[in-house]
């Protein structure tokens, strides 16, 4: 493979998977926000 | 009668729901082919672009208008719209939120039964050992309803019922209950699918496995950056389209899964998290399974040329042969994960295009949700069967462009017009970061004011006049030709040739060469006319009924506009014409039944 074809293609998939890895551990790390909340399974 | 209690069970499963929204058949099969036909590594750029650009700023605007409709009870775009701004022309703009989920599921649900159907051929080895166009005829085989690959009569309409069913069973079980929970078993395994398939399109290694070349061959050409094409329109075009496709924008099911979050909830990282989910399967998955795959087996220039069978064609024709070669348990391996995930990909956004359809009736007509979700079945189905039948005569292709293309530009320009310029961005910026969880870049305001906007008026536009062969420079105020498929192409019928009337007595060749076979396949006629001036000779197969008499034979050179055959003959222009009736018809049957919903509504002072 190309080396500059390697360099876009890592870049571009490590920025994308990290981003998606990043909003995606946000979500699951942020608190519920108190009740009553949109999500039915947080009710108490 | 029953309300609309509708909720989701967890966060999680909203993100993953949208992103099952989002993620569908187009991130397999229409990026790869997208990739390709705009120069590999020269789509890479504008497409990213787009994402960051119209992707984003149209997530945020849907998101918002779903969830500041869902504050007041209305669940889809017709009423959101119309308490974003009062004047009656948006609540009918608004229409195209639930005209565009209906037809497209109609056309939509169709594809995803052909992944269902080569799931189980995949798992009981009907593959095993047929040629290359042992494969590509099974799906003719397939197509052309009237025959079976399995012995069951009607066997894709068989397959196409039992998947509506199954869609309308999921919905009946509600959001949280069915939609929700769906997507929490299928997205992980279609990750995990994805994950197995790309891991082996990269490591194909030539002279293995019968492949000529290595996987990356096909990356490298995917990926190699071509900076000139940030120039070409024509790939910022086909690049702004794809986005729309991949992130299911201008369609108003993104609105309506928004509608039931609370104001005091987030919904800004919640759609970042699903639309990168999104990216992550389209780019990092998507790019790395189809191409790699057939371009080890076929070679770059062979591949350039199977892409003009689009999508579907490579995916359905091509793709389990390729498998085959893989082995005994490989290839059921890889088949039934390419075809599990592109149904998985299907299922998850068909169900999405369920939802507003249903939210509407249980908005407005207090339905209950199953007698919701059976309607949603019924009416799918009614307009749907034309495409099953029809296949061949280009109805599917025509639903696929006005309502699956057309409609989602012209939406989703409007709304953004809605969001930034009627409503203002003023308040629609509060009503985006209330209740945000993460900090939205100052510089979006701006995007979404101007940006935004002006690329979508640019994008309906360009397609709307876009020129033969993609020369823009040919565009001037004297006239120039239209694309087949620009806009005004296609509303012209300029893709359709000598044959311009419903009826006719005689067919006229829609293609200039020599007749060289006249045959019978599965007891259809058909007379094959072929181009012999270019160096790659293409061939153009008319079919014709026994009752027809044939005006020329083999040998016969013919021109474009020649008879070929006399009798009577419905022509294809009949057949897109009614298509085009069809869905104008559901759009204006909506239209009314909003305009009957809002009556009763101000009857009853709920508005």
């Amino acid at each position: 493979m190309e080396t500059q074809a390697l360099i876009f293609m890592v870049t571009a998939e490590v920025i994308i998977t990290g981003l998606t890895l990043y909003f995606f551990i946000r979500v699951l790390l942020t608190k519920p926000k108190g009740e009553p909340d949109s999500y039915t399974d947080t009710e108490d | 009668m029953a309300t609309n209690n509708e909720a989701w069970g967890s966060r999680v499963g909203l993100i993953l729901a949208m992103a099952g929204n989002a993620v569908g058949l187009g991130n397999f099969l229409r990026f790869p082919m997208q990739a390709v036909q705009n120069g590999g590594g020269a789509f890479i750029i504008p497409y990213l672009v787009c994402f960051l650009l119209m992707g984003i700023p149209l997530l945020f605007v849907e998101w918002t208008t779903g969830r500041f409709g869902g504050q007041f009870g209305h669940h889809t775009t017709p009423f959101a719209f119309h308490k974003m701004n009062q004047k009656w022309i948006w609540k009918y703009i608004g229409v195209f939120g639930i005209f565009s989920n209906l037809s497209i599921a109609a056309y939509y649900c169709y594809i995803e039964s052909w992944t269902l159907s080569y799931t189980m051929h995949s798992a009981i080895g009907t593959f095993n050992g047929m040629t290359q166009h042992g494969v590509a005829d099974f799906f003719t085989n397939y197509l052309d309803i009237s025959t079976t690959t399995t012995g069951i009569p009607y066997e894709a309409v068989v397959f196409y019922v039992f998947c509506l069913a199954l869609n309308v069973w999921i919905l009946s079980k509600g959001l949280s209950g069915g939609v929700e929970k769906a997507a929490k078993i299928m997205m992980p395994l279609l990750i995990l699918f994805g994950i197995f398939l790309a891991i082996r399109g990269i490591t194909l290694k030539a002279g293995h496995e019968g492949a000529l070349f290595d996987g990356v061959v096909g990356l490298n050409f995917l990926w190699t950056p071509q900076y000139d094409s940030l120039l070409n329109p024509k790939v910022w075009l086909a690049a702004a389209g794809q986005i729309f496709f991949t992130l299911s924008l201008g369609q108003g099911s993104v609105q309506c899964y928004a509608s039931y979050v609370k104001k005091k909830d987030d919904i800004v990282l919640n759609s970042m998290s699903a639309g990168w989910m999104n990216e992550f399967v389209e780019v990092v998955l998507g790019s790395a399974i189809i191409i790699p795959i057939s371009i080890g087996y076929f070679g770059l220039d062979k591949v350039m040329e199977l892409t003009q069978l689009g999508g579907l064609g490579l995916g359905f024709r091509v793709m389990p042969f390729l498998f085959e070669q893989w082995g005994a348990i490989l290839s059921v391996l890889a088949g039934v994960s390419f075809f599990g995930l592109l149904f998985f990909a299907g299922i998850t956004s068909s169900l999405a295009m369920g939802t507003p359809c249903m939210s509407f009736l249980m908005d407005e007509f207090k339905w209950r949700r199953g007698s919701s979700a059976v309607a949603f079945g019924v009416a799918v189905l009614v307009l749907g069967l034309p495409t099953v039948f029809f296949f061949q005569e280009g109805v599917f292709d025509e639903y696929d462009y006005w309502a699956g293309t057309v409609s989602l530009v012209v939406f989703a320009m409007l709304e953004i017009i809605l969001f930034s310029w009627v409503f203002g961005i003023k308040k629609g910026w509060a009503e985006l970061t209330a209740g945000a969880d993460i900090k939205i870049p100052g510089i979006y305001k701006f995007i979404l004011k101007f940006v935004t906007p002006i690329m979508l008026i640019a994008v309906f536009f360009g397609s709307a006049v876009r020129p033969v062969n993609d020369d823009w420079s040919k565009i001037s105020f004297r006239g120039w030709d239209l694309h087949s498929e620009s806009i005004l192409g296609q509303m012209l019928h300029n893709n359709i040739g000598p044959n311009k009337s419903y009826f006719s007595d005689a067919f006229y060749s829609e293609k200039t060469g020599v007749v060289d076979s006249v045959y019978v396949l599965r007891d259809r006629n058909y007379i094959r006319v072929t181009d012999t001036t270019n160096a790659v000779k293409t061939s153009t197969s008319f079919e014709y009924k026994a009752k027809n008499q044939l005006t020329v034979k083999i040998g016969d050179p013919v021109k474009t506009g020649d008879i070929l055959y006399t009798g009577g003959k419905i022509n294809k222009l009949f057949y897109l014409d009614i298509s085009r009736f069809l869905l104008t018809l559901i759009f204006a049957l909506i239209g009314f039944t909003v305009y009957y919903a809002y009556r009763k509504r101000v009857r009853e002072n709920r508005i």
